[in-house]
């Protein structure tokens, strides 16, 4: 029998073990509330397996299948095709994964589905590092950051996801953070009904206070910074070209500033944030050309 | 009602996935699996399979997209062999623990390293205790009608276990024979519709599958997976005798070839008891009482039935095509072993790697069985004398 314990309004109950000022959560929230309850989610173990539940409790009001830490994507896939097999195509199926389960091992199962074309809505919520086995750097993590496996820095860029995705030249992919939440809120729609043609797939910026060292009241403050200091740009691209920024930053502030809330960088020096300023502009000036 | 049809054990193997109108494939080819995955791909295409292909990008996906088409309710189908069943490892143990009773032809090869493309039971063997029935098949039709049988029974609600039908690699998957192919009507009336008798993933019925499960219910899930296990003796003899009465053709756990009044008997798997039966009738002609038991289900591994069947039976072998480093004696004699205690049961390790078990091979080891030639140890009964020194670099 089924016991709700919980009257929370969203699909989401009140409750979860989520970390204090956890951005996972928002988006969390904010992504199944736009998506609603005709809705399948797939989690890989990591911190969104807390919306799993543990033993005989969820706090997920949707279907959900904790899948392994690779194959997101292609679990996603098989549950689409089962239900388009069954007349049911309009049940949306949602993979929602971290970054480590997304740049790196999970890398190969997602380009074979948006190669593929399959109708699933991918998201991958990117706190820059493996947050959930305890902060190990991962293909997200930034240049000259601090995790359990980079203690001295990361020395090498983070992939470009985004880019990788785009490549596949799907119907729709954004960047997105829970620091813009009506820029996030728009972009999950139209990934939505992206999915009736083809692959959609959107990379939220999540601030992780037990990763990034920064206070868990700061955790918006931090996505927003990330933003208007070009770290993070907000932009969408659809069927892989129509390149266009959704949040414009007219005066962009310094990457200093944005790091400064959080203790993973504070081992950089001073040569190395300048290193990260200038990356981060010459990304941002790659973007732009793009855009056109 | 039926149609005789030159295939091979591939192509058996196909039309067995197509009588069980899989809704989903999800395949991705390997030698010697991939005309299965070609097979699948056409019978999509021509329309004679109602199906959704996805041309999955590895193994690793293959199982899994499988796994999650079958948790909406429709079977799901793929196949694979050797160093494809081992990327799909993880994922097995998901549709073992989950419950979900995919039915996979297992194309038998043998694992890297060193690479070779051609039959041994290793690739199979490496998945036997986790969670998944594995039926071996002896000829094409068996194949074919071992995935029928297969369906049944792991569909059953009182079982829910994944299983394998393994068929040897070349041997099988690729020599043509006489199959009997059903018809769909016959098929349909052995064969229920597929229903979700477990978890499932549906929005008007919401819950959520696999989550995070503390110790205090772990053992209790593996517990019944265990039971699922005991209760799959009975529904595999039920499915095998109501295949009987629908389609003619008898099966059982074991088959005893000549073994009643036998003094030796060696036991195999697969398409090797072929040639041993050959063996058999052979030397039965000069006089020397020598039997033959198959294993048709290796898991459940048939302990009690194979005690019965080898009771009066002095001396027994097992062929194990599997080289079990580091154990006793390979996988096969290792658990006839255990169910003989007290009887010498000599194990032989032959036929690795598309090495063919030949009709002198056979002779060898019953020749040795019946001169009591015994020893506690596994004995290599095909391996090279210059074993040592191949390829030595000087």
């Amino acid at each position: 029998m089924l016991t709700m314990k919980s009257d929370a309004k969203g699909l989401v109950a009140n409750g979860v073990s989520f970390c204090h000022g956890c951005g996972l959560e928002l988006a969390a929230r904010i992504v199944l509330d736009v998506l609603g309850p005709n809705t399948v989610i797939v989690v890989p173990p990591g911190c969104a397996a807390m919306l799993s539940g543990y033993g005989n409790e969820t706090v997920t009001k949707i279907p959900g299948f904790q899948g392994n830490l690779e194959n997101t994507a292609a679990y996603a896939a098989g549950i689409k095709a089962g239900f388009e097999m069954q007349g049911r195509s309009d049940v949306q199926v949602l993979g929602f994964a971290g970054d480590g389960a997304t740049v790196d091992i999970g890398l190969q199962a997602l380009s074979g589905a948006l190669e593929r074309g399959d109708k699933i809505l991918y998201i991958c919520y990117d706190n820059e590092a493996y947050m959930n086995t305890g902060i190990q750097g991962s293909g997200s993590t930034p240049l000259n950051c601090w995790t359990t496996t980079t203690p001295g820095g990361k020395s090498v860029y983070r992939k470009d996801m985004v880019g990788i995705v785009a490549a596949h030249k799907i119907p729709y992919v954004a960047t997105a953070s829970v620091g813009y939440v009506d820029d996030l809120r728009k972009k999950v729609e139209k990934a939505k009904a992206a999915t009736a043609e083809g692959p959609a797939y959107l990379h939220i910026h999540i601030p992780c206070p037990t990763g990034w060292g920064n206070k868990p009241e700061t955790s918006i403050e931090v996505a927003k910074l990330a933003v208007q200091s070009l770290c993070w740009p907000l932009y969408e691209i659809v069927n892989g070209d129509e390149y266009k920024l959704t949040v414009a930053v007219s005066k962009p502030k310094e990457v200093a500033e944005y790091i400064k809330l959080q203790k993973r960088f504070a081992g950089a020096s001073a040569e190395e944030i300048a290193e990260l300023q200038q990356g981060v502009e010459q990304e941002y000036a790659r973007l732009l050309k793009r855009i056109g | 009602m039926s149609t005789r049809v030159l295939l091979d054990g591939n192509g058996a193997a196909s039309i067995g996935l197509k009588l069980a109108q899989v809704k989903v494939i999800s395949a991705y080819p390997i030698t010697p699996q991939s005309p299965i995955s070609e097979k699948l791909a056409d019978y999509v295409v021509d329309g004679s399979l109602k199906a959704k292909y996805i041309r999955v990008e590895s193994e690793h996906s293959a199982m899994s997209c499988a796994i999650g088409a079958q948790l909406t309710g429709v079977r799901a189908g793929t196949a694979t062999s050797s160093v494809g069943l081992a990327l799909m490892h993880e994922v097995l143990g998901v549709a073992a623990g989950c419950r979900i009773p995919i039915v996979m032809p297992v194309v038998n090869r043998s694992l890297v390293a060193p690479w070779s493309l051609w039959c041994d039971h290793q690739d199979a063997m490496a998945e036997r205790d986790g969670g998944w029935m594995q039926l071996y098949a002896e000829s094409a039709q068996e194949v074919l009608d071992l995935i029928l049988i297969a369906y049944r029974t792991a569909e059953d609600a009182r079982v829910l276990l994944p299983t394998m039908v393994c068929l040897d690699g070349f041997f099988l998957s690729h020599m043509s024979d006489t199959v009997h192919v059903p018809e769909q009507a016959t098929v349909d009336s052995f064969m229920p519709p597929y229903t979700c008798h477990n978890v499932r993933l549906d929005p008007d019925d919401p819950m959520f599958i696999n989550d995070l499960t503390p110790t205090a219910e772990f053992t209790e899930m593996r517990f019944q997976q265990a039971v699922a296990f005991e209760n799959a003796f009975d529904v595999l003899e039920e499915a095998m005798a109501d295949f009987k009465k629908v389609f003619g053709r008898e099966y059982s756990l074991i088959e005893a070839y000549q073994c009643e009044d036998a003094e030796v008997v060696i036991v195999t798997l697969g398409s090797m008891s072929g040639t041993g039966k050959y063996v058999v009738d052979k030397m039965r002609a000069q006089g020397k009482k020598v039997g033959i038991l198959k294993i048709t289900s290796f898991r459940p591994f048939p302990a009690e039935q194979i005690k019965k069947a080898l009771a009066n039976v002095a001396t027994v072998g097992v062929m194990d095509r599997c080289a079990g480093l580091g154990a006793e004696v390979g996988p096969v004699a290792t658990e006839v072993r255990a169910a003989l205690s007290g009887k010498s049961v000599q194990g032989f390790i032959g036929g690795l790697a598309g090495r063919d078990l030949s009709p002198v091979t056979f002779e060898k080891a019953f020749n040795q069985l019946l001169n009591k030639e015994l020893t506690d140890k596994v004995e290599w009964i095909d391996v090279r004398e210059d074993a040592l020194t191949i390829r030595e670099v000087k």
